[in-house]
């Protein structure tokens, strides 16, 4: 059974189909890619996955379960992780107080625990702290776990955000560019710790990108939509050389 | 020149080493002292420097009725608040230190157990020379509950309530007629049903049923407002208020616009500093639970906290049904401090002045609540001598706070309860 199985999605925002006839099928640890020019409904891709969006037609399939209609909690807490591609921090919030937030769905000391810190809630946020800090230490930024998000630079917000998906133990892992608006250096660091993350906790991940470096370097399989429809899927060596995506996603003259 | 700044610069020194290593402890048993000094000789020497009677308000409203008495004023407030009890704390302060250490080694609640003790009793000591003050410090402990419950809402959640007055009054009723029912001959209800000795001991029941009274009714509130973001709370709060307004002014069984009176007196001092603590502690606990950080989630970001396995729905509705039960508990003890109430106290003005703590103390944050509560009160009676001035300088205070700090005095600020009562450093 695929860990994720996508059949026939399609959405329309009032008259625009942004997705037609989306098929889809991830195994666990694989790493997929999605990519496609600007406006190609990639992200709503990822929407409609996650229950943001409900889809017009068509099934979701996740771990085995229909998650259509769904909320986007719900999917969630089944194991679906992700970013977002304007990364959607909480600004008011402390680097440790995001990762420990993404465990909420497994805490189980309740109201009253909240409203008289009994002694399992203490054990469950100490517990909750522990873990998001081991996460934080994965991702390179534990030495920022006290401070309020807006203060960090750009290429640690996108590791907290990693982090904070991360926290939620997702079998699969959704990421909407994580690496825009990134200097060498930092992608070449954010493409190690996707690696690492995909080897260390043995998810997997589907990962949208602008850059065709890195969804060339670690991706096995890639799809490209474009106008809401996938053109082309194969390894990335395939698509390289399909014409269809040339002409479509990288214009009309050869970038390699 | 450099000299001067220099002398200027080791006395500013000097006073932090003098005062940095006083804690908490210290501090009170410092107040305590200044205010058990009152009572011993504060008629002589309010007599020795010329004012009429011991000044109730730190002789602020001397000062403000009768220029001339500012200099009085102010070597009393001198003589018997300031010296002695920074004086005291001072003394006190490397026992306290110790003290305070011994507590924390054996549990942070016995600590904060004893210093609520003594500001209970720096309280109650400095309350009973006068009964407006008593009232007064009531009605303060009363708008920290209120404050407090607001800010989980407007602050901690963000959205925009204006219906606190509605809960108030909510609270205040149910706890009216229950007591009025139970424990009082009364010409409305009748005679009592219950021996009025047991009153006192069921006069938290009252309060807790006007709590879940007013949360009945916030529900009413939450159900079509949290469909989804944006200023339906803050219309449907709004009407909110207005209809239990208008809806108790026209219920002739709890006495219509003329109210109703002869509460018991059950909110002693005590009972209202008990509740008032508890109050504390509860929603301290609650908004520092990562079950509370959901509701900062919810306002920062409400997509990525749903993508984040948050129930975004029931976070909001918990927290607005649970601001509403402490604004009802509120109301209730209101009702039996002032022990009259009308439809017409919970109206826009209420609602202006409750918006007002919150947002001069600090969206976001336990201190700021308390901080906005007791100034916006205290500053609201000290005033009160200026008359119709002091509608146009307390607007203007809550103007320049917005100008300068738009989020309120102490904003975003974790109340961490073990950072208050620990020992300060020793000094070097």
């Amino acid at each position: 059974m695929p860990l994720l199985h996508v059949e026939r999605m399609t959405h329309d925002f009032g008259g625009l189909r942004a997705v037609r006839d989306y098929d889809l099928t991830i195994e666990r640890g694989q790493i997929r890619g999605l990519i496609g020019p600007n406006g190609a409904g990639k992200t709503t891709v990822f929407n409609l996955i996650t229950g943001i969006y409900k889809p017009t037609e068509g099934r979701v399939l996740f771990d085995g379960k229909d998650t259509v209609g769904l909320k986007p909690y719900e999917i969630a807490a089944m194991g679906l992780g992700r970013t977002f591609q304007n990364m959607r921090l909480w600004r008011h919030m402390t680097v440790l107080e995001h990762v420990k937030l993404a465990r909420y769905s497994k805490l189980s000391y309740g109201l009253l625990g909240a409203f008289f810190s009994t002694g399992k809630r203490r054990r469950e946020e100490e517990e909750g702290a522990q873990k998001a800090l081991s996460l934080l230490e994965m991702v390179g930024v534990r030495h920022l776990a006290d401070q309020v998000v807006t203060n960090l630079p750009y290429g640690a917000q996108r590791r907290v955000e990693i982090a904070r998906a991360l926290a939620m133990e997702p079998k699969l892992l959704l990421l909407d560019e994580p690496t825009a608006g990134m200097n060498p250096e930092e992608l070449r660091q954010i493409m190690l710790i996707i690696r690492d993350i995909h080897r260390e906790l043995g998810l997997a991940i589907f990962l949208i990108e602008h850059r065709l470096r890195v969804v060339m370097e670690l991706c096995e399989r890639i799809q490209t939509l474009v106008f809401g429809e996938v053109i082309a899927e194969g390894s990335p060596e395939e698509t390289q050389n399909n014409p269809k995506v040339i002409d479509a996603y990288l214009g009309k003259e050869k970038l390699f | 020149m450099e000299m001067e700044s220099k002398t200027e610069r080791s006395r500013a020194r000097i006073l932090r080493v003098f005062f940095s290593s006083i804690p908490l402890l210290a501090w009170l048993i410092g107040v305590l002292v200044a205010v058990l000094c009152e009572k011993a000789v504060g008629l002589w020497v309010a007599d020795a420097v010329g004012l009429p009677r011991i000044p109730v308000l730190f002789g602020i409203l001397f000062m403000l009725k009768e220029p001339s008495l500012i200099p009085a004023a102010l070597l009393y407030t001198t003589m018997i608040y300031i010296v002695p009890s920074c004086i005291t704390a001072r003394i006190v302060s490397p026992l306290a230190n110790r003290a305070a250490e011994l507590l924390l080694r054996v549990s942070v609640s016995l600590s904060v157990l004893v210093h609520l003790a003594l500001l209970y009793s720096a309280l109650h000591f400095w309350t009973d020379i006068s009964d407006y003050r008593l009232i007064m410090v009531k009605l303060t402990l009363i708008a920290v509950i209120i404050t407090l419950s607001l800010n989980v809402i407007n602050g901690y959640m963000g959205e925009f309530s204006c219906s606190h007055p509605g809960f108030l009054a909510l609270g205040a009723y149910t706890a009216t007629v229950f007591n009025l029912v139970f424990f009082v001959n009364d010409r409305f209800f009748g005679p009592a049903l219950a021996p009025p000795a047991w009153g006192p001991f069921f006069f938290p029941v009252g309060l807790v049923l006007g709590g879940l009274v007013a949360a009945l009714g916030a529900l009413m509130v939450a159900i079509p407002s949290f469909r989804t973001r944006g200023d339906y709370l803050a219309i449907i709060s709004l009407a909110f208020m207005f209809i239990i307004k208008s809806f108790i002014e026209n219920l002739e069984v709890v006495g219509g616009p003329r109210g109703l009176s002869r509460q018991p007196d059950y909110a002693s001092l005590p009972v209202v500093f008990a509740w008032t603590s508890l109050c504390l502690w509860i929603i301290n606990n609650f908004v520092r639970s990562t079950l509370g950080k959901a509701l900062n989630a919810v306002r920062d970001d409400e997509t990525a906290a749903n993508s984040m396995t948050v129930n975004t729905r029931r976070t909001k509705m918990t927290a607005f049904l649970f601001a509403a039960f402490w604004a009802g508990v509120a109301g209730g003890l209101f009702a039996h401090v002032i022990r009259y109430v009308n439809p017409g106290m919970f109206g826009i003005q209420n609602l202006a002045e409750v918006l007002a703590m919150v947002y001069f103390g600090g969206l976001n944050s336990v201190y700021g609540s308390i901080v906005g509560a007791v100034g916006i009160q205290l500053l609201s009676e000290m005033l009160r001598p200026l008359e119709i001035f002091k509608w146009i300088i307390i607007p203007l205070l809550l103007i320049l706070v917005m100008i300068f700090r738009p989020t309120g005095l102490i904003a975003f600020k974790e109340f961490v309860v073990e950072d208050l009562v620990k020992p300060k450093r020793k000094e070097v």
